[in-house]
């Protein structure tokens, strides 16, 4: 903080660059129920709420719609949450289906579509390999409203070759396109990793790099993909949070939840010139 | 009217084979006394309908399940349910894995008497390719295709809620009531456990007749088991059993479910709250912050 002034010499973690980095899925948005969860996707639409996009709303994560975001963890004694209406489970569904919503999620795979995997990986559908969470609520969400990802583990385990193991939620797959539905009503929006920012505005829906984090060169990404990006002539570098982001990244995350989040908590900008 | 009865009556009229809707939401507020009934009985073949946490881990674990309809299980601040997972990795067990918003719709058809809901969700997905029960249907008002969610009709629902009476009015006085009033509705037989019995007055004054979801003769039966709701929890009465969790979760990588059976359920409910310190205990515990 002491170098705040500068700005382009703050000192700032990898998981404080994704922040701010997944803040920006929310910048046009408007007033719809902004959705982040984990604490890095919780912290960007906090984050987005606090200072470029007011307008929107979100949850206390139990039943309550809030005003402001509520910090995360141990709050005090004192703290009065901003409620403003009641925000029960069942009626999440109705904001789901109304579209107004846009959620940002860490599913386990991500293919080439689009398509994500939160359910089942290996092995047969009766009998998988590795039983995860389930579905949940990735097949209303994916088809009724906008939705980003957040992967902290950049890699070919996530990024698969092939199709997703289970494929909870839909994506740009011509083959699997319901009838009477056009794969420009999916809309997933931004996928921040721990490498870059891509999204699916490639050819056809292709999966496009949009940035690279500091330090991270464009072979790192295709080495850690498993299906082929489309990439621009220049690929610009994900910009670096600012102080006053920093701050209020701070003042939402008093408990620093953020340095948990991604192995061995690296510093944002890894190309080795000391930070 | 007196509705009253003991878990060991509400099992009774349970039988194999059923398909038992279970209310609450992965950790919190589920119905575990009478989940702990079900353990000390006989009971089996079950199919479960549940936003899924240790009822549905419990339950498989101890070869209750012959099929689960399920969007998630998860004790939340343990994402995977260790028993679950290991049921569904040894193939032990029938899943209909549907979304967390199908289910809801499921439970109204059932309560609404219609046999299915049309839904956009799941389409694209392999919720559609995995359930082939599940029907895509054309629509009379458009040209696109739609998922008709059948409807999910229980011949049980078992809830657990903070305050009842005699009759039936259940009151759950916690910032949320997840889905149980649907459960309530789309069931054949509504069983409530209840952290504590009130007399019908307590619900003249309008703030506490606000927080009754559904009305009496939607519930069948009702058990005063105060603390029930162990190791869930019953905001805004105690929070969920982190520690107990743990344990639980810890005893599926080590000697499984019949040693965590052997140390903490016990003959009667309250051979189980000996076992885990004492309803005190459990009125202590802290509610969680999200």
């Amino acid at each position: 903080m002491s170098n705040a002034a500068s700005g382009n010499n703050l000192n700032y973690s990898l998981a404080e660059l994704c922040i701010a980095a997944a803040a920006e899925a929310f910048r046009h948005d408007g007033e719809v129920l902004a959705t982040g969860i984990g604490v890095i996707p919780r912290l960007a639409a906090s984050l987005a709420m606090k200072t470029f996009n007011p307008d929107l709303m979100m949850t206390d994560s139990e039943a309550w719609l809030l005003s402001e975001p509520n910090p995360l963890g141990a709050r005090g004694g004192d703290f009065v949450q901003a409620n403003e209406t009641w925000m029960g489970f069942s009626r999440i569904f109705d904001n789901v289906w109304s579209g107004r919503r846009h959620a940002m999620l860490g599913p386990s795979q991500i293919d080439r579509f689009g398509q994500s995997n939160t359910s089942a990986l290996g092995g047969s559908y009766r009998q998988p390999k590795v039983m995860m969470l389930g579905a949940r609520g990735f097949p209303g969400n994916s088809i009724s409203h906008p939705n980003s990802f957040f992967v902290p583990g950049h890699n070919r385990k996530v990024f698969v070759e092939g199709e997703c193991d289970f494929v909870s939620s839909i994506g740009y797959n011509p083959a699997r396109l319901p009838r009477g539905h056009a794969l420009d009503d999916v809309d997933i929006r931004l996928v921040v990793t721990d490498l870059c920012v891509m999204d699916f505005g490639g050819a056809d829906h292709r999966m496009r790099l949009l940035s690279l984090h500091p330090g991270i060169t464009l072979q790192q990404v295709r080495d850690n993909t498993g299906f082929e990006l489309e990439v621009p002539a220049q690929v610009p570098l994900t910009p670096a949070p600012t102080a006053d982001q920093l701050a209020i990244i701070a003042a939402l995350d008093p408990h620093n939840q953020r340095a948990q989040q991604i192995k061995d908590n690296p510093p944002g900008d890894r190309s080795g010139a000391g930070s | 009217m007196d509705k009253q009865m003991t878990a060991a009556q509400v099992v009774a009229q349970l039988q194999d084979g059923m398909t038992i809707g279970i209310g609450g939401w992965g950790p919190r507020r589920k119905p575990m006394a009478l989940v702990r009934e079900i353990l000390r009985s006989d009971l089996k073949d079950l199919t479960l309908v549940s936003y899924g946490g240790a009822d549905v881990g419990m339950l498989c674990a101890a070869g209750r399940v012959r099929k689960l309809v399920f969007a998630f299980v998860s004790l939340d601040f343990i994402p995977l349910e260790p028993y679950f997972r290991q049921a569904r990795q040894a193939g032990a067990i029938e899943v209909m894995e549907i979304d967390e918003g199908m289910l809801l719709l499921g439970l109204r058809a059932a309560a609404w008497g219609v046999p299915f809901i049309p839904t956009q969700v799941g389409l694209g997905t392999d919720i559609i390719r995995q359930n082939p029960d599940i029907k895509l249907i054309d629509s009379p008002y458009d040209d696109k295709e739609w998922v008709a969610m059948p409807a999910l009709k229980l011949d049980a629902a078992l809830i657990h809620v903070d305050r009842a009476d005699a009759r039936g009015v259940c009151q759950i006085a916690g910032p949320d009531h997840y889905m149980d009033d649907w459960y309530a509705r789309a069931a054949s037989k509504t069983f409530v456990s209840c952290d504590e019995l009130v007399d019908a007055d307590f619900f003249r004054d309008p703030a506490q007749a606000r927080l009754v979801f559904w009305e009496r003769a939607a519930t069948s039966g009702v058990v005063h088991i105060p603390g029930g709701a162990h190791p869930t929890s019953c905001s805004p009465l105690y929070g969920f059993d982190v520690a107990h969790f743990r344990a639980y979760t810890a005893s599926a990588g080590e000697a499984g479910i019949a040693a965590y059976l052997d140390q903490y359920l016990g003959a009667s409910e309250q051979d189980y709250q000996r076992n885990v310190g004492g309803l005190d205990a459990i009125r202590a515990l802290a509610l969680p912050t999200y």
